[in-house]
């Protein structure tokens, strides 16, 4: 509908309805020119730009493993057992004379695989409960809450221990096991969000316009609960890498001769003295995976959350 | 009415604050200038955005810088507050100045009770024994209208209602007996019954005790019912500057004229009138009148230069090319 | 229905919010439970097509009522008939036909959008909600409703926090409106914004009843603005009506005491000259009753000017003083005796 030119020959609009010049804010998720600004913050963060890096190259060393990979990670006698580092094993040999480097870079896959789709799973069933709690309440909230009670006060170890120890070793296994430790914090988190956002107007008025509970929890509550719970999910990977790493270490991981680096460091243990580069190296690694997911995390955590932003 | 005697009680001039943001330096006051005079009410109106109310924080030093940035004179009984040390000014703040906010639960710490925090916030400024002191906050008390004083000094905050509570800021604000008293949007979040009764206390402080007042508020029939004089503010600047009277009888300038219309009056139920658009943000501010987009009387002039404020008849100051063309 | 028939019927409505007592409290002796009296058996009527002005101060029960008009709570007791229905004690399973008719517009534009859904998005659903039009027609409708509220199709793709609270509002009426419904319930839907925007969209709220045929029961603290929307008003206090009567004889003669402090009270833009807050002697004094514990007798007795003693022992009922005007004051009763 075309608007009647005023004095000025611009169209008249005594209401100054037409849209304003300059979005003030940052826009929303999912638009273009949000997630450019989203990057500048973002990337303001140099610990955050690091984890982030790592974080790729990580990715890139578990895609690409075959072919990056110096040797064949699970052949023996590639190279003296216990070499020290050197120009042709940059990472040395362990006690099979299996080139560590290569076993590394494989290690990341497993490490990757089982940290993030644990996370996903433990994400999946922790932030549905956390809905379905928080939205209805009552005694369904009582009951999944106790129950999510009970969760947290397992150390997640010994969760994952007697996991593997009923379901068997594999790392199908150790994903599920590594995942529920991580549900309850899931569900908390997304129930405590959950209540406040019940309580917003605009969730009134969709129940008032008819619109049935379920579509209000997954169309209304859940794109406005998404944003602390992503970082969670990246500060989580971390936690669930270590977890994997530590069943690694006491055996429960992959079985052999799939690389871990928890296993890795392990098998080091008994030359610690002798040749500390075998467990040291893999130790390295798992350090710096580790702080770089945790900067990666906060960085997230602080260009998303909302309620971090000043 | 004695007031606006030889020497203002406060003297603003040339106030500008300015904060640098990731998009640059924004000036959210601009070149504020006024006097109050002893018993003298004076209004800051605007809506919100407008910068009344970082204006009486400006005043008080409440502004943090960086990254905030404070300039021109802010002169209360002859010194400029705006370069005096901070003891000077924590001196001065409480004891010859006061300030009531619009949430008066925000200002009263929660755990301590009510004569305790009175007592504590004057024996601060005021050197005499804690009998005698507690013997002013019960006549102080009852000097805002608070019944039964004495069971009520004992009560935490959380006791009183809102315009009781604000009523014993008022009192903690009146303890030291200050010259000064700036009120920012004291009745917004009270009932009509009890706004009246704190504005009738203000009113009555100002009458007899001589009290200045700044008053800021977005309501002009408060405004219009409270002040002798009016400052009208938009996105920053001082718009027109006049007596009540004045600006009531004969507002110069449309954004005032704009306001005035709006107001539903309690007699008719004609249109509206109403003012288009929304006042710009400071990032986006036009070039120019800053009102010019939304002002049915804008000329081309009004696009290009920014009109200054100057007097269209004595004590009467309006900030636009059409009502005081130069 | 027939065409005398209110479109919306109050009779007797109450609600009733429990108090948490102190765990403690159970322990001594068995006192009755506390509740805060938010709403105690009001009664009104609106017609098609009129506008209901509900005024009062805070913890008046004007909102509570708006919300239990719009079963968004349930009441302790009363009838609710709309259409000639009686929806009180529908299950909610039920309620969908009557969720078309009656909507709601919000006080807050900031938190009554959903941040995470575009204007278009939120202004289709109840559409779809209700199957009034499917695929493309859908878009057609939400790009009309837009422009009946003064927005042009482009704000379609935006997203709240791009909008201005005007702007918002305008969203939240449109919202409110994509269903057809023919009650409106605007619960201090001007209260957050600026003067001037406040003007534009009260203009916005009359132009649409024109058009639309609209009943809005317009809940406000604001007095101003109930006079300019309202063809008839009610004046609560703590949870009781005080007085009814259309709103050019209740602001030209108010009979309730209530009333009259009230438009004492407010400050109108005069012209500067004298100021009623010089005249103390108007104003009320005292505060309001405790809702939980309520006197006995007329809830305004404490603060009453006119205050007799039957005031004190028997509470006023609402009753017709003039035609079409009701209060509740023994003042008005046959030779002040009930």
């Amino acid at each position: 509908m075309a608007r009647p030119l005023g004095a000025d020959g611009r169209p008249f609009d005594p209401d100054g309805l037409t849209l304003p010049a300059a979005a003030p804010e940052p826009a929303a998720l999912g638009s273009r020119a949000a997630l450019h600004r989203w990057w500048r913050r973002f990337a303001r963060n140099r610990g955050a730009v690091f984890g982030l890096a790592v974080f790729l190259t990580m990715v890139a060393m578990a895609i690409f493993a075959p072919l990056i990979s110096p040797y064949d990670p699970l052949a023996q006698g590639v190279g003296i057992p216990m070499a020290s580092p050197s120009t042709a094993h940059w990472a040395g040999t362990d006690s099979f004379g299996r080139d560590i480097l290569s076993r590394i870079i494989f290690g990341s896959r497993v490490a990757l695989i089982v940290g993030i789709a644990s996370v996903l799973l433990a994400m999946v069933v922790g932030v549905t409960l956390g809905l379905v709690s928080g939205y209805y309440g009552g005694l369904v909230d009582v009951v999944i809450m106790r129950i999510m009670d009970g969760l947290f006060a397992f150390p997640i170890i010994i969760l994952a221990i007697a996991m593997m120890a009923v379901m068997g070793f594999g790392v199908r296994n150790v994903i599920i096991a590594v995942a529920v430790g991580f549900i309850a914090p899931f569900a908390r988190v997304t129930r405590g969000d959950v209540l406040a956002v019940k309580e917003e107007p605009y969730i009134e008025a969709a129940r008032l316009a008819g619109v049935s509970s379920l579509a209000i929890i997954f169309r209304h509550v859940l794109p406005n609960v998404l944003a602390p719970i992503i970082v969670q999910g990246a500060l989580r990977v971390s936690g669930a890498i270590i977890t994997e790493s530590g069943l690694s270490f006491l055996g429960l991981g992959p079985p052999p001769p799939t690389p871990a680096w928890g296993r890795m460091i392990a098998e080091g243990q008994t030359f610690i003295v002798m040749a500390p580069h075998i467990a040291t190296i893999p130790g390295i690694a798992l350090m710096i995976a580790i702080v770089a997911l945790n900067l990666l995390g906060d960085g997230l955590r602080d260009t998303l959350d909302p309620r971090m932003r000043r | 009415m004695a007031h606006g005697a030889a020497d203002p009680v406060l003297d603003v001039r040339g106030l500008t604050v300015e904060f640098s943001t990731e998009g640059g330096v924004l000036r959210a006051v601009d070149d504020v200038s006024f006097e109050i005079g002893r018993g003298e009410i004076v209004g800051l109106v605007g809506e919100s955005g407008a910068g009344k109310s970082l204006t009486s924080e400006a005043i008080l030093r409440l502004i943090r810088c960086p990254p905030g940035r404070v300039r021109g004179e802010v002169r209360f009984r002859g010194q400029n507050l705006l370069t005096l040390g901070e003891r000077s000014l924590a001196d001065i703040r409480g004891k010859d100045i006061a300030m009531i906010f619009q949430n008066p639960g925000a200002s009263l710490n929660p755990v301590f009770r009510v004569g305790e925090q009175m007592l504590e916030a004057m024996a601060v400024h005021v050197p005499e024994r804690r009998a005698a002191l507690r013997r002013r906050v019960l006549e102080i008390l009852g000097r805002v209208g608070i019944p039964s004083p004495g069971t009520r000094a004992r009560d935490y905050p959380h006791q009183f209602s809102g315009g009781m509570a604000q009523r014993v800021m008022i009192g903690m604000g009146i303890s030291c007996m200050p010259s000064l008293l700036i009120a920012d949007e004291p009745t917004t979040a009270l009932d009509v019954t009890i706004q009246a009764q704190v504005l009738a206390l203000i009113r009555r402080l100002a009458r007899e005790l001589g009290v200045a007042v700044l008053l800021v508020s977005h309501d002009l029939g408060i405004i219009s019912q409270m002040c002798h004089r009016v400052l009208v503010m938009y996105a920053g600047r001082v718009v027109e500057q006049a007596s009540v009277e004045a600006i009531f009888r004969a507002p110069a300038h449309p954004y005032t004229q704009g306001l005035i219309a709006c107001l539903p009056r309690l007699e008719g139920t004609g249109k509206l009138g109403a003012i288009g658009g929304a006042m710009p943000g400071l990032a986006a501010l036009p070039p120019g009148c800053r009102f010019h987009p939304r002002c049915p009387v804008s000329e081309p002039r009004c696009r290009v230069e920014a009109p200054p404020l100057g007097p269209l008849r004595p004590e009467h100051q309006v900030a636009c090319h059409v009502a005081r063309p130069s | 229905m027939t065409p005398t028939t209110p479109l919306l019927e109050v009779r007797d409505l109450v609600k009733h919010f429990p108090v948490r007592r102190h765990p403690l409290a159970a322990l001594r002796r068995a006192a009755p439970a506390r509740v805060v009296h938010a709403v105690d058996g009001v009664t009104f009527e609106v017609a098609a097509g009129e506008t209901l002005g509900l005024v009062g101060e805070s913890g008046c029960g004007k909102t509570t009522t708006g919300r239990l008009v719009l079963r968004a709570i349930e009441p302790t007791r009363g009838h609710i008939v709309f259409e000639g229905e009686d929806i009180t004690s529908l299950p909610a399973g039920r309620l969908l036909p009557f969720r078309r008719k009656a909507q709601i517009v919000f006080q807050d534009p900031y938190s009554s959008l959903n941040p995470r859904m575009t204007v278009g998005a939120m202004v289709a659903e109840p559409i779809r909600v209700h199957r009034i039009a499917a695929g493309a027609e859908v878009e057609a409708r939400v790009r009309s409703l837009l422009d009946m509220v003064g927005l042009s199709a482009e704000y379609a793709r935006r997203y709240p926090h791009e909008l201005s609270g005007g702007q918002r509002q305008r969203v939240g009426i449109a919202r409110a409106l994509a269903a057809g419904p023919r009650l409106v319930v605007a619960d201090e839907a001007v209260s957050a914004l600026d003067v001037s925007v406040r003007a534009q969209i009260l203009n916005l709220f009359v132009e649409l009843r024109e058009r639309l045929g609209l009943a809005y029961l317009f809940v406000s603290h604001d007095l101003g603005v109930i006079r300019f929307v309202s063809h008839r008003v009610a004046v609560m206090y703590l949870g009781r009506l005080a007085e009814v009567a259309p709103a050019s004889a209740l602001f030209k003669q108010p009979l309730h005491p209530y009333t009259q402090a009230l438009l004492a009270a407010i400050p109108a833009v005069g012209d500067g000259s004298t100021s009623i807050f010089d005249n103390p002697a108007r104003l009320l004094e005292g505060e309001l009753p405790n809702p939980i514990d309520l006197p006995r007798g007329c809830r305004f007795a404490s603060r009453c000017p006119h205050r007799m003693s039957q005031c004190e022992e028997v509470e006023p009922a609402l009753r017709e003083a003039a035609p079409g005007h009701a209060v509740a004051c023994h003042l008005y009763t046959e030779g002040g005796t009930p």
